[in-house]
């Protein structure tokens, strides 16, 4: 079954966009939260990674901050 | 396998370079810690040609879709620990790999200055950032503080406007440097302090940043913010080019032809003394290296 795929971004941040262009690339769907829209789902990203810097990967409950290839590539079974 | 040619960085210059390189059809690889550079962190852009108004990440992606063309290797996220120089080949190391090759180009940029403060390494990324434009919308509504008071620390200033219910910009010399137009709007903003002659001690908070000591001429402060940006210049990635030789702030010298000091090793834009950092200078200089770097694998013997 394909996996839960949630990306945690700001329009502006250079890795984020890389990040999506990679799940792109990989044919993963994914659910692209702005948190720089949604004050809510900025929360909800803190929360989940303990931290405050986009993006952050929410890939099946595997928390991933930063666009970390081998770690996504890893949690995807890209490998 | 030895490469013609080996460049280290793929922002303006690195890409640039990557892209005369492969149209003078050098075999040649791209080793890199990630592509764009600083320009891919940049704001608006309206200086550089042919675009009237593009902004850094979109700038960024379309010199990656010009050297993607090319079918060059590209070595992304990986960092050069060492460079040397020996007989008639370059040897770089990495924190994966070895290479070697018969020309280098060193295009390995600038990167943001730290803070060198208790409590900044532990903070980064938890309210501590070097980016406001990546992470300036996280901090809608709450206070924060900018470190600066030059260019850099003016635009996130402006950046955060918008964003932020107050912000301190925190500035260590007497007034605020940068360009007239940005420091007025600055100033006039109700919702921007500025403290001069004022530095920045330690970065306090219990999982995030909750607030920051600061230290003026007479007293020391300790103020609530959620949010530190710290925009307090840049230094060169140099310090893994051991043999070439560098000016007083790391720079690594070059002459018009982006020559160092060593035979077959050029360096170009922010990393080298070229006077103006700009992102067209930096092309037009990686442009010049790959020329030059071509220019001396025709008269060498091999």
């Amino acid at each position: 079954m394909a996996k839960q795929v949630k990306v945690y971004s700001t329009p502006t941040c250079p890795y984020c966009i890389r990040a999506k262009q990679f799940l792109k690339e990989n044919n993963i769907s994914f659910e692209d939260v702005d948190v720089s829209l949604d004050s809510q789902a900025a929360e909800e990203m803190v929360e989940k990674s303990g931290q405050m810097g986009v993006p952050v990967l929410d890939i099946d409950g595997e928390i991933i901050v930063g666009f970390d290839k081998e770690r996504i590539k890893e949690a995807l079974g890209l490998v | 396998m030895i490469f013609d040619l080996i460049i280290i960085g793929a922002g303006p210059a690195g890409i640039t370079a990557a892209v005369y390189a492969a149209r003078k059809k050098m075999d040649l690889m791209v080793v890199t810690k990630d592509i764009g550079g600083q320009a891919a962190w940049s704001g608006d852009i309206e200086n550089y040609t042919g675009y009237q108004f593009i902004t850094g990440p979109d700038l960024a992606a379309k010199f990656e879709q010009h050297m993607r063309q090319f079918n060059i290797s590209v070595k992304e996220g990986e960092e050069v620990i060492e460079e040397e120089k020996i007989d008639d080949l370059v040897y770089v190391k990495t924190n994966k790999d070895n290479y070697q090759a018969k020309t280098l180009i060193i295009a390995s940029g600038k990167r943001s200055r730290e803070l060198n403060v208790p409590g900044e390494k532990e903070f980064k990324n938890k309210g501590l950032t070097y980016c406001a434009t990546c992470d300036g919308p996280l901090f809608l509504g709450k206070e924060v503080a900018v470190i600066g008071g030059g260019n850099s620390a003016l635009d996130a200033a402006l950046q955060l406007l918008k964003i932020a219910r107050h912000i301190y910009l925190i500035n260590n010399s007497p007034r605020l440097g940068g360009d007239a137009v940005m420091r007025e709007k600055v100033e006039t903003a109700k919702s921007v302090t500025v403290l001069n002659n004022t530095q920045v001690i330690e970065v306090l908070g219990k999982r995030m940043v909750e607030a920051i000591k600061i230290k003026g001429q007479y007293q020391e402060k300790t103020i609530p913010v959620e949010g530190v940006f710290v925009e307090i210049g840049l230094i060169p990635n140099s310090d893994f080019a051991q043999g070439v030789e560098k000016n007083q702030f790391g720079e690594i010298k070059v002459n018009c032809r982006n020559e160092t000091n060593i035979s077959g090793v050029f360096a170009a834009g922010d990393v080298t003394d070229v006077p103006e950092k700009q992102i067209i200078i930096a092309a037009g200089e990686g442009a010049k290296a790959s020329l030059s770097a071509f220019r001396y694998l025709a008269y060498s013997k091999t």
